[in-house]
């Protein structure tokens, strides 16, 4: 057992911190979901293509550097620690771009994939509906099929979906057979955003910015060629996603470390005021620190052949209940300055309380850890 | 980069496992604490045999030299099957103690011959089981003494026989470093041990939860339960991979830094495996006849042994502070 990186690796990381170093823009932009944060992250997202750091874990073929999942999780540390913000192609990046190299044809992956990868194409995902959150498999959404068109004709409403104003592109489940039982009948559809039949409203989140859209959909058509995996399979490909977005793609520990060392630097500046937070300041950092090294232990399972399974709950309890941990405590040391509305740490801490919501709710998670890993009885509820 | 037990890292575990499972260790711990050492000496021996009480005695001495991560891992099994006795004072301390007062014991403290115990006042100001240990050290800054046991302090938990100690021949003047290497291998042996009896315990209310029905089903169906034990699962989990951190930077500049960090996460980890186990099984739990309750007090007093978690968490912020 040891930590230390191979030659290769060192370098790698150190190409990956003097380019970021270089090239990061300076202060902050404005927020991921606004229109203008979207756009000023669309320019730097492509400076990042252009210099292939956008997609470091893909094939050279598709605009990556074939980097191992150790150098992945090393330039993750450094694009973090380098101040550099919140991707805005990561939904496409994290949770769509693995089922696409898993389940999609060639012809899909060479036409998405290289779109993806240099922001020209930012994708949103369109999973939940009114009346389907956790409980996804209610969807009600229908997919009737179009064979004159050789295609699918959606309809429904779909609602939650980030930043879905501002992107080009969703995937989504939508219901293809109505007389197959809950897990049955989806299927898994890849459309643009501005198809004509579909209208999008953009719906104010707690910060105030339209981070979330609904979106309406009237006779919207996908041709068959859009469509991800075979017809019918959808929830079976839609949940490999899920493992993704629950494990350690959506939350790498660099964002939580970054965070660690902003609370200790502001702990040195404001922490004589206040004594009696210093276990709450140790407690993050520590829970930082036991994030990072809890992922350096599931890169080495899966590097040797391991999966992610059921582990990917225990992962995204204990990041989700991070983050807004490490955001209380900060809050608490600003003191009365923390309500102000342009304090950093404040927006930090309205998007950490969605964590325990989103990707599953906390609840969902603690069913999925007691049931899988725990063995423990189902009870009478459905899932 | 490899942040995972290797095979025989895994072996031993497991043949601790197999050795320590097939016997009534809970027995030997009540009968540990009522003075009745014969059961616990057993097993002292049967460990040692497998090599236990060698693993911080350097090869030349007739010891393994292993590595503190081998360490981390005896000590889990220590602790899931709550074995009695003065094992990370011996194991882990006492190498460091007869490396400078008596080099010639090592040899018989590795093969388990030696009961060896001491005093390290602030955090660890009473002896462990000083009546039946062959040698009793009191370890004061960096001053160390032979020592003379007071009268038995009853612990929480009960196989816990603790002693204060009085300064006797003065022996060595131990350097500062090695006194602090001293300190952070035994926290991080304690955090080993409170993370072995987390994992027993999240194990033994899991076990209840799913045998156990009310209401006409299985406890274990309800949410309330389910979301408890699933927090002690997360908790235990991130608690495991800061011990094993701890054990690769033991000795160097993050030395104190990450012991710390393993101790405060493995005693709340543990502390919370303890009071959820003790929910889950109501009112049975809370009596002296089942052994849950040996789980739950040896947890409660080793969250304070070699350093409470305050003092950890103090000692964290230090380092951060200054780095
Ligand atoms: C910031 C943010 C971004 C999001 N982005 C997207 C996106 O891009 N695309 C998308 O499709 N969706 C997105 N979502 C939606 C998200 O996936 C859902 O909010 C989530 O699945 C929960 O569904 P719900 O909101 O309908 O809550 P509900 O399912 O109605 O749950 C309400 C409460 O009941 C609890 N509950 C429900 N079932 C159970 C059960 N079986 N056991 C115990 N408790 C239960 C839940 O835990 C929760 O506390 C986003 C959400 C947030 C907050």
């Amino acid at each position: 057992m040891n930590l230390d990186f191979t030659e290769r690796e060192l370098a790698f990381r150190d190409e990956a911190r003097d380019w970021l170093r270089e090239h990061v823009p300076a202060g902050p932009m404005p927020p991921l979901d606004t229109a203008e944060g979207f756009a000023a992250r669309r320019e730097w997202e492509a400076t990042l293509a252009a210099a292939r750091w956008s997609v470091v874990a893909w094939p050279e073929k598709y605009h990556g550097r074939d980097a191992s999942m150790v150098e992945w999780v090393l330039f993750e540390e450094e694009y973090y620690r380098s101040g550099a913000p919140v991707r805005a192609a990561q939904n496409g990046i994290s949770l769509l771009a693995p089922i696409i190299f898993e389940h999609g044809t060639p012809e899909q992956q060479d036409r998405y994939l290289p779109a993806m990868a240099d922001g020209t194409e930012i994708w949103a995902q369109a999973w939940s509906e009114p009346e389907a959150g956790s409980d996804l498999a209610s969807i009600r959404s229908t997919a009737t099929r179009d064979e004159a068109r050789g295609g699918w004709l959606l309809n429904g409403q779909k609602t939650w979906s980030s930043r879905a104003a501002f992107a080009d592109r969703a995937f989504g489940l939508f219901r293809s057979d109505p007389t197959a039982e809950r897990h049955r009948g989806l299927t898994y559809f890849l459309f643009p955003l501005d198809a004509e039949g579909l209208s999008i409203r953009p719906i104010p989140q707690l910060d105030g910015h339209p981070g979330f859209a609904e979106l309406f959909f009237d006779d919207v058509f996908v041709p068959d060629a859009d469509v991800l995996g075979a017809p019918g399979d959808g929830w079976r490909v839609a949940m490999s996603t899920a493992g993704n977005e629950r494990g350690l793609s959506l939350r790498s520990p660099g964002r939580f470390c970054a965070a660690a060392d902003r609370l200790l630097a502001l702990w040195r500046e404001r922490g004589a005021e206040h004594p009696h937070l210093r276990d709450r300041v140790v407690d993050a950092w520590l829970a930082a620190q036991a994030y990072r090294l809890y992922t350096w232990g599931t890169v080495t399972r899966l590097t040797a052949g391991g999966d992610v399974g059921a582990h990917g709950s225990v992962n995204k309890l204990f990041w989700s209940q991070l983050d807004v941990g490490l955001h209380e405590v900060a809050l608490d040391l600003l003191g009365p300055e923390s309500e102000l509305r342009d304090e950093p740490w404040l927006d930090g801490y309205l998007f950490s309380l969605s964590g325990p919501i989103y990707a599953g709710t906390n609840e969902i998670q603690r069913n999925i850890v007691a049931e899988r890993l725990l063995g423990l009885p189902k009870g009478g509820r459905g899932r | 980069m490899k942040f995972a037990l290797n095979d025989e890292q895994r072996d031993f575990a497991k043949s601790l496992d197999d050795l320590l499972g097939a016997a009534d260790v809970p027995a030997a711990a009540r009968a540990w604490g009522e003075g009745d050492h014969a059961a616990g000496r057993k097993l002292w021996t049967r460990l040692a045999d497998l090599g236990v009480h060698g693993l911080c005695v350097p090869e030349d001495a007739g010891g393994l030299g292993a590595t503190p991560a081998d360490v981390v891992v005896a000590f889990e099994q220590l602790g899931r099957h709550l074995v009695p006795g003065p094992h990370v004072e011996s194991i882990v301390v006492a190498p460091v103690v007869l490396a400078a007062a008596d080099p010639g014991a090592l040899e018989r403290l590795a093969s388990g011959e030696l009961v060896v115990t001491l005093a390290a006042p602030p955090h660890t100001p009473y002896a462990l089981d000083a009546d039946i240990a062959d040698l009793v050290f009191l370890l004061d800054g960096s001053t160390l003494c032979t020592g003379t046991a007071g009268a038995l302090r009853r612990s929480v938990d009960t196989a816990r026989r603790l002693f204060p100690v009085s300064a006797g021949e003065r022996l060595a003047a131990l350097p500062a470093d090695t006194v602090a290497a001293a300190f952070d291998a035994a926290a991080l042996a304690c955090s080993a041990q409170l993370l072995g009896a987390g994992e027993r315990l999240l194990a033994e209310a899991v076990e209840y939860a799913k045998a156990r029905r009310q209401f006409g089903r299985a406890i274990g169906e309800f949410q309330a339960l389910k979301h408890a034990l699933a927090d002690v699962r997360v908790g235990l989990d991130f608690a495991r991979p800061l011990l094993y951190g701890a054990a690769l930077s033991l000795g160097s500049a993050d030395s104190a830094r990450d012991t710390s960090a393993a101790k405060v996460a493995a005693a709340d980890a543990a502390y919370r495996a303890a009071r959820t186990a003790l929910q889950v099984h109501g009112a049975i739990g809370y009596t002296l006849e089942h052994d849950l309750g040996l789980w739950i007090t040896k947890v409660r007093a080793l969250v304070s042994a070699w350093g409470t978690t305050s003092v950890h968490r103090k000692r964290v912020l230090a380092a951060l502070s200054t780095a």
